[in-house]
């Protein structure tokens, strides 16, 4: 029977049950079980560990996984490490090393040499790239060295499908501060001082939102979290709702007070099934523990938890449309103003802000304005989570301090460029945000100052690109994307992403004409100007940055019809090394425009005109003397 | 026509939300999942239901890219071509799975139902890129090799069931 929490004290109490409880654990062995490391295999790892926990006598009864009766060691599964590159990882405390790329096989290892005799096995500890020198424990490693956790700090740590951990960790007393010392006032000048501001892109002052909803004279409220992380190659707001919902959960319920709202909406992805469900979970558990629902911690304050599963529209992640969505409409944005404030969800002022940004909620109530306002920058105080990914040694999942540099990020904390390769740029802020190159490396990393560069922070996905990276092909890219994601209600957006897209395919196809850059920049100027949503009007951004960044590469398609990153397929030219031909002829059979013609004892040759460079040459040489240029 | 128990399963999955437009997305979800696509015929019959146009019951459920009025295969196979996965070659897996499966961009089913293939934007699990996802199920750091590999299992895991 689960004890519902009526008062501060009784939730205090709970919070030191539990605690204790933890810390009477003998071992406690964390098995990630976020997307990445259950992709690599952590739940056949964490069944393994299980099964040998149930026959260890060495510890514990807390946490819901496990339960044995005394002594036996507890195994959980926890949120994501962020360190995904490595995984499944596996955390073991209270030695506090962390293994990497651990197998169900290993397991047995770990059990007699770790948990038993609290020694390490060193063959599964991270390597230092650089030094080789073995890290033992996360903070030895370079990954996490540079990385400062707010948000993240107990993702990772705890099992996020137990609420008892959560509470164990501390979530929740802000809540309880909140209503039992604050007035609601209080709570909104707190967030307006600590100059949140908002996560999911656009960067605009959360206290701001509260403040305007709290001001509205229609009394039903709505407080609505933003969780469709659309952009592709970004994943914070995932391992978030995944790894500790109920910190995000805990700040929306915050933001209801502070504003008078009844009834709240999450809007998840429905792409990331796994974060859908701990979310379901957690509201589970948080109702019947009394922390939502109905007179909340006995406060008198009443506050409801509704999901909604989004429908693969990335549109959605735009406010209006978003509301519309769960209005069970089209998701397609309006004319504003009204603005959400004003007239939101089911037209009633509405609290509309991102995962990353409530999750920031707690930790600022209880430290205070002026605590979070000592990290991050003055304008963007605070801490922001990146999805490092693409060509870069590290990939996974960091937190790091507003004002950071683009080269600590990935040179430090990404352990610098894949494979020894050359860096060439990083794209941030996703389809509506551009690429920052070397130069611009060394500037600091906040919503201000980039927007100086020409670009977005955006929600925070940090794709790394090497020189075998063609940029016309990464515009071209973003630029089919957002012209099949856009909704086509406004013609600027609908139609002139097409013609963008149009032009792009002809330029990497080697049709282009040096006309087709200005038209571009036209186009450009046009959609920034003119498309009704900021998704329609940041969509010719990628375009922009890269036009700017690398003209280079533009006219190089354009004039000599070349690709310099050999990518682009139509620019290949395959030749034959006259030096490495032995004349077998399978490059001749397998070609199926017959472009390939030889003698015996002669070097074949391709002809030019006819190849249609699919590659099937390439792959039938025996004797790789077949090249690209 | 469809058969009657198509429509006893919908008063199921109707009977778990209100009589209202807000309920159209949850509920084309769970009929979506009941039978891997969303039947047309069905939808004049939740309209009703919920006490909207047909008209506009079909213009959302058309609206939204993961809602299929066209059956899918028992596994359904989508690889993500976001960002971080496409600048590391989701396209060769992308190739390798229709060429495999007989499948294009256009035909995105095997004929005995067994596969769907189709292209989604991002997974979230882009430090694993490039990624695919079989149902719920992510496979990371692809190959066109461990493409080929991954339809051997799943169509032995068929064959077994």
């Amino acid at each position: 029977m689960t004890e519902r929490i009526s008062s501060r004290e009784q939730l205090n109490a709970l919070r030191d049950k539990y605690t204790a409880a933890i810390e009477h654990e003998p071992v406690r062995i964390l098995v990630c079980a976020g997307t990445g490391c259950q992709a690599s295999g952590s739940l056949a790892v964490w069944e393994k560990m299980s099964e040998l926990a149930a026959g260890t006598e060495v510890s514990v009864e807390f946490g819901a996984e496990i339960a044995h009766g005394k002594n036996f060691p507890a195994v959980h599964k926890s949120g994501c490490l962020g360190f995904c590159e490595q995984g499944p990882l596996v955390r073991i405390e209270p030695l506090g090393v962390l293994y990497t790329k651990v197998k169900p096989e290993d397991c047995e290892e770990i059990f007699d040499v770790t948990v038993r005799n609290k020694d390490i096995v060193h063959r599964l500890l991270y390597k230092n790239k650089i030094t080789g020198e073995e890290c033992f424990n996360q903070d030895e490693i370079p990954f996490y060295k540079g990385q400062t956790r707010v948000v993240l700090r107990t993702c990772g740590k705890i099992d996020p499908e137990s609420i008892d951990e959560a509470i164990a960790a501390g979530e929740y007393q802000a809540l309880a501060k909140a209503l039992f010392t604050m007035s609601q006032e209080e709570v909104i000048k707190t967030v307006l001082d600590s100059k949140l501001r908002g996560r999911g892109g656009g960067g605009f002052v959360a206290g701001k939102k509260w403040q305007q909803v709290a001001g509205q004279p229609e009394k039903i409220r709505y407080i609505v979290c933003n969780g469709d992380e659309g952009d592709p190659g970004a994943f914070m707001d995932c391992s978030i709702m995944e790894g500790d919902p109920h910190r995000m959960i805990e700040g929306m319920i915050i933001a209801a007070y502070a504003v008078g709202a009844q009834e709240g909406y999450i809007y998840v992805r429905a792409e990331y099934p796994l974060a859908v469900k701990r979310l379901n979970l957690a509201i589970k558990q948080a109702t019947e523990r009394g922390l939502l629902g109905d007179n909340i911690l006995g406060s008198g304050f009443s506050f409801r938890l509704n999901i909604n599963r989004g429908a693969g529209a990335f549109v959605c992640g735009e406010g209006s449309a978003l509301t519309a969505s769960i209005e069970g409409k089209r998701g397609m944005p309006r004319v504003k103003p009204p603005r959400t404030v004003e007239q939101g969800l089911f037209g009633k002022p509405t609290v509309l802000n991102n995962v990353e940004t409530y999750a920031n909620v707690p930790q600022i109530i209880l430290d205070g304005a002026e605590w979070y306002r000592s990290i991050g920058t003055e304008n963007s105080p605070g801490t922001k989570t990146f999805a490092l990914t693409g060509a870069v040694r590290n990939t996974g999942l960091v937190e790091v301090p507003f004002g950071i540099t683009p080269r600590k990020i990935i040179f430090d904390i990404g352990g610098g460029i894949r494979n020894d390769k050359k860096f060439k740029a990083v794209q941030i802020g996703g389809p509506s945000g551009g690429c920052l190159t070397e130069s611009q490396l060394d500037e600091p990393l906040d919503f201000d100052s980039v927007k100086k560069l020409g670009v977005i922070v955006g929600s925070g996905g940090l794709v790394v690109m090497d020189e075998d990276t063609c940029m016309v092909e990464v515009a071209r890219f973003f630029m089919e994307f957002t012209h099949r994601e856009s909704c086509g209600k406004c013609v600027p957006c609908r139609e002139g992403t097409l013609r963008m897209l149009e032009t792009l395919e002809r330029i990497v196809a080697g049709q282009g004409e040096m006309k087709d850059i200005d038209e571009l920049r036209t186009l450009a100027d046009l959609i920034i100007h003119t498309a009704l949503c900021g998704l329609g009007k940041s969509a010719p951004l990628p375009v922009v940055s890269t036009l700017n960044a690398f003209p280079e590469e533009y006219i190089a398609h354009i004039q000599d019809k070349k690709c310099p990153a050999h990518v682009c397929q139509k620019l290949k030219q395959y030749i034959i090394d006259e030096a490495k031909c032995r004349s077998c002829s399978k490059c001749a059979r397998g070609c199926p425009v017959q472009a390939i013609d030889g003698k015996p004892k002669v070097p074949y040759v391709i002809n030019q005109d006819k190849c249609i460079k699919c590659g099937a040459c390439q792959s039938a040489c025996p004797f790789k003397a077949i090249y690209v240029a | 026509m469809l058969d009657q128990s198509f429509y006893t399963k919908t008063d199921e999955i109707l009977s778990k939300y209100p009589a209202q437009e807000r309920s159209l997305i949850p509920i084309i979800h769970e009929v979506q999942e009941a039978y891997n696509y969303v039947p047309l015929e069905l939808l004049p019959y939740i309209a009703k239901h919920i006490g909207i146009t047909e008209t506009k019951a079909y213009s959302v459920a058309s609206f939204y890219e993961r809602f299929s009025f066209e059956p899918k295969g028992k596994y359904i196979i989508r690889v993500c071509d976001g960002t971080a996965c496409h600048v590391r070659n989701s396209l060769p897996v992308l190739e390798r799975l229709r060429e495999e499966l007989g499948l294009s961009s256009q035909k995105k089913t095997t004929d005995d139902m067994l596969f769907t293939v189709e292209t989604v934007s991002c997974l979230g699990a882009c430090s694993l890129a490039p990624a695919l996802m079989v149902n719920d199920h992510v496979h990371p750091a692809m190959t066109p090799d461990k493409a080929t590999e991954m339809l051997k299992t799943l169509r032995e895991e068929d064959a077994k069931s």
